[in-house]
């Protein structure tokens, strides 16, 4: 546990000093806020007509869209870097479990996200002053927990493709391809085959259809077990990845 | 304290080891030598718990390097041959990092104290980038320091530095090496002389030779070299060499200087001295010539014979 909360901190702190962190930070910011702005601008033209208030979803689900581009970005470097620079050997012969490295890795990222998360808080609040009688909690709750275990998902999953690869580069374009594909393409077939077990499979497999029950203030069981399954997956993937470096 | 029995890594079909069996003892310096690509770095990975070997077995500090692979990795402090520090930390944060990995108790003072053992004090708020290559190895030292390990590892110590620096690092090797047992690494003969109780030869993954430095020498040459140079020409200089008592196998080199072998027992050269002198040759130049690491290689891989 010890081990896994000193490498947590450290790279927790290397976002810090790093453009790239900063780059994707303000991204996914800059995007929320201005989708934020133009969407109650819009709004407030057409209250007159009756139009429904808005709800959390706004912030949040935009905020999901970036975050699929920043994923890879936040994950690229956490083991493969490592690799590049020889650092990988002086963290294997310390005593430290493999797993203990890769969930510090992770745990630092996960970190950087709910940082940048929690600074989107504030649209919420916003809205709720604006809308009466106030926004739906329960909606804004459901929201972002739905975001935070989605990041937790994907982050895991980057970790143990950034610990498979010593380039950073291809660990982005392969981090940034399964995210799509897990996003997007997945739900293809789930459509083809319009009801029955196939349907099922692939409907369940699709993050987007989980991700979307949430923000829409569903909070599925399915949903929680599916993004904590991808987590553990990614972590187990990871560690694995790092023991058979050893073995090369 | 480190012991290894029939250590063997391939690389896919590539045998980077081979069979490798050889132990230390407590408080012993032990070098590691041999030439680049003989395996050196290989067996060092082995032991400090980085990778496991495909055959053989070791244990450190009486710890089984694959089956108590963190038992081994609390007791060892290892220096790679690529230094590995983190450009963006400053020193203190980087070693701060390091022993909060190994559970120090006090970490602030254990830094202190490495810093202070390989002399970068005050250089510990500066960061890791705007060190100097020499500092880099220091700072790289003080990591495997820090929790003042039973065994110390160190792959090629000495090398990029410049020659006060390696002096340094040496004399700083010598210092550690009284209580702890060190294994080193290098490809320079003199440093194993210099700084190690004991030599391990290797070549091609496998050990051709283990002794004293001192022993090693004597018994690979069995005779010493020596070259004499004088002003003019040489070869007025050698009917006078050729006819000292114990001198043989003279050869005129292509640089004009004069080579011999006599046996060690007998120093003889005064006697050449005096004789140059005397014939009024004037005398420029009369070494010893060591044997080279090439040629020491050369000596024990021939015939794949082993010496033990």
């Amino acid at each position: 546990m010890r081990n896994i909360w000193t490498i947590a901190r450290r790279e927790y702190r290397q976002y810090f000093i790093s453009p790239l962190a900063y780059v994707t930070a303000l991204a996914i910011l800059l995007v929320v806020g201005a989708y934020f702005s133009l969407y109650l601008y819009f709004v407030s033209q057409q209250s007159l007509f009756g139009a429904q208030a808005p709800e959390t979803n706004i912030v949040v689900g935009p905020m999901a869209t970036i975050f699929l581009l920043g994923i890879p970005a936040l994950t690229m470097r956490l083991l493969a870097d490592e690799q590049r620079m020889g650092t990988l050997e002086l963290l294997l012969t310390a005593p430290v479990r493999d797993a203990e490295l890769v969930i510090g890795k992770w745990l630092g990222a996960f970190l950087f996200a709910l940082t940048i998360i929690a600074i989107t808080f504030i649209f919420p609040v916003i809205l709720n002053a604006l809308v009466d009688p106030g926004i739906d909690q329960g909606i804004m709750i459901s929201g972002y927990l739905g975001i935070i275990l989605m990041v937790a998902a994907l982050l895991a999953l980057g970790t143990a493709i950034s610990a498979l690869f010593s380039n950073q580069f291809a660990a982005f374009f392969v981090t940034l391809g399964l995210m799509l594909f897990l996003w997007w393409v997945i739900g293809w077939p789930s459509s083809v085959f319009q009801y029955g077990a196939p349907h099922d499979i692939f409907e369940h497999l699709n993050i987007s259809k989980h991700f979307g029950d949430m923000t829409g203030g569903n909070v599925t069981l399915a949903a929680i077990v599916y993004f904590l399954s991808l987590t553990i997956l990614g972590l187990l993937v990871g560690t694995t990845a790092v023991e058979t470096r050893r073995w090369r | 304290m480190i012991r290894a029995e029939g250590l063997t890594k391939d690389y896919g079909a590539r045998r980077a080891i081979d069979n490798l069996t050889f132990e230390t003892r407590q408080g012993e310096i032990v070098g590691f030598l041999g030439p680049n690509g003989a395996g050196k770095t290989t067996t060092m990975r082995i032991l400090t718990g980085y990778m496991p070997p495909t055959a053989g077995t070791a244990t450190v500090a009486g710890f089984d390097v694959v089956e108590e692979s963190l038992e081994v990795r609390r007791r060892v402090g290892y220096l790679p041959e690529t230094v590995p520090l983190y450009p963006d930390m400053t020193v203190f944060e980087y070693l701060k990092f390091m022993a909060d990995l190994r559970h120090l108790p006090n970490a602030e003072d254990a830094v202190d104290e490495a810093l202070e053992a390989v002399g970068m004090s005050e250089r510990a708020d500066g960061y890791i980038a705007n060190l100097s290559k020499g500092m880099r190895q220091r700072v790289g030292l003080a990591q495997a320091l820090l929790h003042k390990p039973e065994v110390l590892i160190l792959d090629e110590p000495t090398i990029g530095l410049d020659p006060a620096q390696v002096v340094e690092v040496r004399t700083l090797i010598r210092e550690i090496g009284k209580e702890r047992t060190v294994m080193l690494s290098t490809h320079i003969l003199s440093e194993a002389q210099q700084v190690c109780d004991r030599v391990l030869i290797i070549n091609k993954g496998r050990l051709v030779a283990e002794d004293t430095p001192e022993n090693l020498q004597a018994r690979l040459t069995g005779a010493q070299r020596a070259r004499l140079r004088v002003r003019g020409d040489i070869e007025d200089a050698r009917p006078l060499i050729a006819r000292i008592d114990g001198v043989q196998d003279i050869k005129i080199l292509d640089d004009g200087a004069l080579e011999f072998q006599f046996a060690p027992a007998t120093d003889i050269r005064p006697t050449v001295a005096k004789a140059v002198v005397q014939a009024g040759l004037d005398l420029l130049e009369l070494s010893p010539v060591g044997m080279s690491l090439e040629e020491i290689f050369l000596e024990l891989t021939r015939g794949e014979t082993t010496v033990r």
